[in-house]
C-alpha cells in the first residue's frame, strides 16, 4: 500500500496493485457523508478484434455495452435493485475505450462495495435475458438517433478514423446487436473482466485497508491474459474525410469539429501531454480567449460552445463544437486565428492567467466524486497519477503550449461535422 | 454543518453556510420576481447583459480575463423557475484561498466583482449598450428556440405549457418567443430598475470564511443597491389542488422524430395544503422517481415498455410529472401501465421492500446535498422559498420515519390532469 500525501491540494491518495494485477487507487475524504466507488475495465466499443491463444476473434459492435446492461443480472436478483434497495445511486457507462460501474453512497459503503465487486465479476446471462435487453437497447439506439449532440458526435468520428473502430457508435446498431448471444457475452466477459484488465477507484469517506481488504478476497486470484487489440490499420494524422453533414428536427445548425493528434502512451508524458492540450485548449478557445469572446459578440457563438481533449482506445483527438447560424464563419474564424498565433505567438499574459485558470479548474475536479474517479481510473490504465497535474503544470511553458497548438490545428488537420435544421 | 440566516439589508437575507469540507466556495445574489408571461423574457435577459461588461471592465474579454486571474473563478447568470417565482441573478463558483497559497482575498475581489456587475453595468446615456442587449436578446432567442433540440425536456415543457395554460406556471424560465424578440434597450434598462429596486434578494454563500467576513464584503459590494424599506410586493405560488376537467385532457405535437415522449402531469392535490416534502418525496420515489419504483420496475424492466419511464414531483407548484420515451405503437400499452402503477400505489399495493427502498433512496439524496456546494444552494433557495426549516439531514432523518399509510394517503388525492404525446410525422408511420 502506497501512501501520498498532496500537499497543495490537502489530498492523500492510497495506491495498490494487488497480486493479481488490479489496480486500486483511494482518495480518502473523511469530511463528507457521501463515498463513491468505480470498477472499470479496459474494454469498450471499439475493442472488437482481438487475440487469444494466437487466434485472432471477430465481434459484434456494441458487445460491450451490452454486457454492460447485463452484467447487473445476478443468479439471484438484480445488482441495480440490490444497490438502489439500500439507497445507493449505481450506474455504469461504456465508452469506446472503457466500461465503468459505479455507485454513490451514504450509508453502507463496504457492502454496496460487496455487491459492486461481486456483480461486476459473476457473469450471469440466459438467452431469455440477452433477447430481452436487445430491445431495450434497441430502444436506446433509436433514442440517441434523435439526439443532435450525439449524431454530431458520432458523425465526426466517422469523419477522423478511417479504420479505427471508435468510428462506430459504442452501442452498435440494432442489427449488429441482433448477432449477440448470451456465449458471446460470457466469452467477452472472461476477456475482458480479468483483474489484471480492471482498476478500481474509490473517492469519499472510507477505510482504506478494509477496501484493499475487501478486493483481494472477492476477486479471482489469476491476473489472466490481457488480450492484444486490433484497432484497423494505422491511421494517418489527416481526417478520413473533410466535413459531414445532415439534417435533424434542430432549431439552428449544430457543429462539432475536430483533429486527431498523436497520443503519449502512458506516464509523466501522456499527463504532460493532456495538461499542455488543455491549456492550449483554454487559452485558444476558452472563456477569456479573443476567439471566443470576439464570435460570441459578433453573435456566431453562443454558450453552447465546448471544447475537449480526448482520449479512448488508443486515439487522441481534440473536440470544439456547439450551435451557430454561421459554421462557416467559425471555422473562417477559428483558421485565422491559428494562423495568427502562427505569425505573431502567445501573449504571455494570456497564457500565465490561463494557466491559473487550469489550476482553478482542476481544484473544481477534487470536488466531483465521479469526475475525479474517473480521472484515476484512465490514470490507472494509462499509467499516470492525475493529482501530479498540480504540481506538472508549473513546469509547462508557453512554447510546450504554442507547439502543441502549432502541431494539432493545422487546416488540413480539421474535419468538420454539421448537422443543420430539416 | 450549520447553516446561519440574517437580514443585511433591507430585503437582501444572507444565508451562510460555513465549512473546510470544499475546495472550491461559491456565491450567489438571487433577485425574486414574480414569474409571468409579459416579463419573463425581460427578467431572463438582465442577469445575461449584466455579465456582458460593467463600467470598469467594458466587455466579456476583460470580465473572464479578471476571472482567469482569480484562478478560473466563475460568475454565471442564473435564471430559475420555482413554482410561479422567477429567480434571477448570478452564481459564482471559485477556489477556495485555503488552496492558493498566494492569494488571501479572493472572496472579497469576487463580492466586489460581483456587486459591480449586478449594480455597475456598462451603460451609454444611462443605458444598457444597445449592442450587448440586442445580442442577448439573439442569444436568448436562440436559446428558446434551441428547446426543441432536447426532445424529453421539451416534451415536458409542452406539458406544463398546455395543461397550465390559466396559471403563469405555464410560462417556461426563459419566457416565449415573442415576448423576447421586441426588447430594446431602454425598456431592459427601465425594467432592470425596477426589478433592482422592488426585488427581494437572498444571497447564499457556502466556503470556508466567517459569515462576518461575508457579510461585510456583500454590505461593501451591494452598497449602490437601490432598497426601499417598504415591504415588497406579495409574491408566491397558485396552488392548485384538483384537475381542471374532469376527465384528464389529451395534446399531441408532430414533430420528426424516431422515438415518441409521452409526458403525464398530475395535480398532487390536498398533500399540497400542508406539504411534508419527506412523505411526498418518498411517495414520489415509490411510484416513479428512483430505479426501485414501479414505473422503472414494470413498465421499464418487466414489460419493456420503454427507455426511460420516471417521475418527477414539484413542491413549489404542487404537480407531479411522468416522462416516459417510448416507440409511437406503445402509447397504449405505456399510458395504461403508467396510469395502473398509480392506481396500485393508491390500493396500498407497496411492499415493505419497495417502502424502505424509495425511503433510502431519498434520504441518501437529501444527504448528499451537503457534499456539494451547487445542491446546497439551491437546497437553501428552496428553503427561503417554501421552507421547512430544516437542514438536508434534518430531513433525511424525517425520511425513515414515512409510512406506506402516508404514501398511499398522498397518492389518493394526486389527480391526473393532461397527457401530451409528442410523436413522428403521420405519414412516417
Amino acid at each position: 500500500m502506497q501512501k501520498s500525501y498532496f500537499e497543495k491540494i490537502d489530498e492523500t491518495l492510497i495506491s495498490e496493485v494487488l497480486p493479481n494485477g488490479l489496480k486500486i487507487n483511494i482518495i480518502p475524504k473523511p469530511q463528507f457523508s457521501k463515498s463513491f466507488a468505480m470498477f472499470a475495465t479496459n474494454y469498450g466499443g471499439a475493442d472488437r478484434r482481438f487475440k487469444l491463444a494466437d487466434r485472432w476473434i471477430d465481434t459484434p459492435a456494441g458487445v460491450a455495452h451490452f454486457l454492460e446492461h447485463k452484467m447487473f443480472d445476478m443468479p439471484d436478483g438484480n445488482a441495480l435493485n440490490v444497490l438502489s434497495s439500500r439507497g445507493a445511486s449505481p450506474n455504469a457507462f461504456t465508452s469506446s475505450g472503457i466500461t465503468a460501474y459505479y455507485f454513490e453512497s451514504t450509508n453502507s459503503f463496504e457492502e454496496n462495495l460487496r455487491t459492486l465487486l461481486s456483480f461486476v465479476s459473476t457473469p450471469y446471462f440466459t438467452p431469455e435475458s440477452v433477447q430481452k435487453e436487445q430491445g431495450i437497447i434497441g430502444q436506446e439506439i433509436r433514442m440517441v438517433e434523435d439526439n443532435p449532440s450525439y449524431v454530431v458526435y458520432n458523425n465526426l468520428m466517422r469523419c477522423l478514423y478511417a479504420e479505427n473502430p471508435v468510428r462506430d457508435s459504442v452501442a452498435g446498431t440494432v442489427e449488429s446487436i441482433a448477432e449477440i448471444t448470451h456465449e458471446t457475452l460470457y466469452h467477452c466477459h472472461k476477456v475482458f473482466y480479468n483483474p489484471s484488465n480492471m482498476t478500481l477507484s474509490v473517492v469519499g469517506n472510507v477505510d482504506p485497508e478494509s477496501v484493499i481488504k475487501m478486493a483481494l478476497e472477492m476477486l479471482p486470484v489469476e491476473p489472466g491474459e490481457v488480450p492484444e487489440r486490433d484497432y484497423g490499420g494505422k491511421e494517418t494524422s489527416l481526417p478520413h474525410q473533410s466535413e459531414i453533414s445532415a439534417s435533424m428536427e434542430v432549431s439552428a445548425p449544430q457543429f462539432l469539429f475536430g483533429a486527431k493528434l498523436e497520443p503519449k502512451k502512458s506516464g509523466k508524458a501522456r499527463l504532460r501531454q493532456m495538461i499542455t492540450g488543455e491549456i492550449a485548449l483554454r487559452l485558444l478557445m476558452g472563456l477569456s480567449s479573443p476567439f471566443f469572446t470576439r464570435l460570441y459578440a459578433d453573435g456566431l457563438l453562443n454558450n453552447s460552445f465546448e471544447y475537449e481533449l480526448d482520449y479512448t482506445a488508443g486515439t487522441a483527438m481534440i473536440l470544439a463544437g456547439g450551435e451557430s447560424k454561421n459554421v462557416e464563419g467559425v471555422m473562417n474564424e477559428f483558421r485565422s486565428e491559428i494562423a495568427k498565433i502562427a505569425s505573431e505567438g502567445l501573449s504571455a499574459e494570456l497564457f500565465e492567467n490561463t494557466r491559473k485558470s487550469y489550476y482553478g479548474s482542476q481544484l473544481r475536479i477534487l470536488g466531483s466524486f465521479s469526475a475525479l474517479s474517473q480521472s484515476l481510473a484512465d490514470g490507472a490504465f494509462a499509467d499516470y497519477c492525475p493529482l501530479d497535474a498540480f504540481e506538472e503544470i508549473n513546469s509547462i511553458s508557453l512554447s510546450d503550449v504554442q507547439n502543441f497548438i502549432m502541431e494539432n490545428f493545422t487546416p488540413e488537420k480539421l474535419a468538420l461535422s454539421v448537422i443543420s435544421p430539416l | 454543518m450549520n447553516s446561519s440566516t440574517e437580514l443585511i439589508m433591507p430585503n437582501v437575507v444572507l444565508t451562510c453556510l460555513q465549512t473546510t469540507k470544499f475546495k472550491t466556495g461559491c456565491l450567489s445574489i438571487n433577485l425574486l420576481t414574480p414569474l409571468n408571461r409579459e416579463t419573463a423574457s425581460k427578467n431572463a435577459l438582465i442577469p445575461m447583459v449584466l455579465c456582458r461588461g460593467t463600467s470598469s471592465l467594458p466587455d466579456m474579454a476583460a470580465i473572464s480575463s479578471r476571472l482567469d486571474s482569480l484562478y478560473g473563478a466563475r460568475i454565471k447568470p442564473v435564471v430559475r423557475k420555482k413554482g410561479e417565482i422567477q429567480v434571477i441573478g448570478l452564481y459564482a463558483n471559485f477556489a477556495d484561498e485555503a488552496f492558493i497559497p498566494e492569494e488571501s482575498s479572493i472572496l472579497e475581489q469576487i463580492t466586489s466583482l460581483m456587486g459591480e456587475m449586478l449594480l455597475m453595468p456598462r451603460t451609454q446615456s444611462g443605458l444598457f449598450l444597445r449592442e450587448y442587449v440586442e445580442s442577448e436578446r439573439d442569444k436568448l432567442l436562440e436559446l428558446i428556440r434551441g428547446r426543441i433540440n432536447d426532445k424529453r425536456a421539451y416534451s415536458m415543457q409542452r406539458l406544463f405549457e398546455l395543461m397550465c395554460a390559466m396559471e403563469d406556471y405555464s410560462t417556461d424560465r426563459l419566457g416565449t418567443e415573442s415576448e423576447a424578440e421586441n426588447i430594446t434597450a431602454a425598456e431592459l434598462t427601465q425594467h432592470y430598475h425596477s426589478v433592482l429596486a422592488s426585488s427581494p434578494i437572498e444571497v447564499f454563500y457556502c466556503g470556508s470564511a466567517a459569515p462576518s467576513r461575508v457579510k461585510a464584503a456583500l454590505i461593501s459590494a451591494l452598497a449602490p443597491l437601490p432598497r426601499s424599506n417598504e415591504d415588497p410586493e406579495d409574491m408566491g405560488t397558485d396552488i392548485r389542488m384538483n384537475s381542471l376537467e374532469e376527465k384528464p385532457r389529451y395534446f399531441e405535437d408532430e414533430m420528426q422524430v424516431t422515438q415518441g415522449k409521452l409526458a403525464i402531469g398530475f395535480r398532487l392535490g390536498s398533500c399540497m395544503e400542508d406539504p411534508d416534502p419527506a412523505s411526498i418525496r418518498v411517495f414520489n420515489a415509490v411510484y416513479g422517481g428512483c430505479v426501485t419504483s414501479k414505473l422503472f420496475m414494470n413498465v421499464r424492466e418487466k414489460l419493456s415498455l420503454c427507455y426511460f419511464a420516471s417521475s418527477s414531483a414539484d413542491l413549489h407548484k404542487g404537480i407531479l410529472a411522468v416522462s416516459s420515451g417510448i416507440e409511437f405503437d406503445k402509447y397504449d400499452a405505456a399510458l395504461s401501465e403508467i396510469l395502473s402503477q398509480l392506481e396500485a400505489v393508491r390500493r396500498g399495493d407497496i411492499s415493505e421492500q419497495e417502502l424502505s427502498a424509495a425511503k433510502s433512496s431519498v434520504a441518501s439524496d437529501y444527504r448528499t446535498v451537503e457534499d456539494s456546494p451547487v445542491a446546497l444552494e439551491d437546497f437553501y433557495l428552496n428553503q427561503a422559498l417554501i421552507g421547512p426549516d430544516h437542514s438536508p439531514s434534518e430531513l433525511a432523518a424525517l425520511v425513515e420515519e414515512v409510512t406506506a399509510d402516508e404514501v398511499v394517503q398522498i397518492a389518493k388525492g394526486v389527480e391526473c390532469d393532461a397527457i401530451y404525446f409528442l410523436r413522428g410525422l403521420k405519414e412516417d408511420n
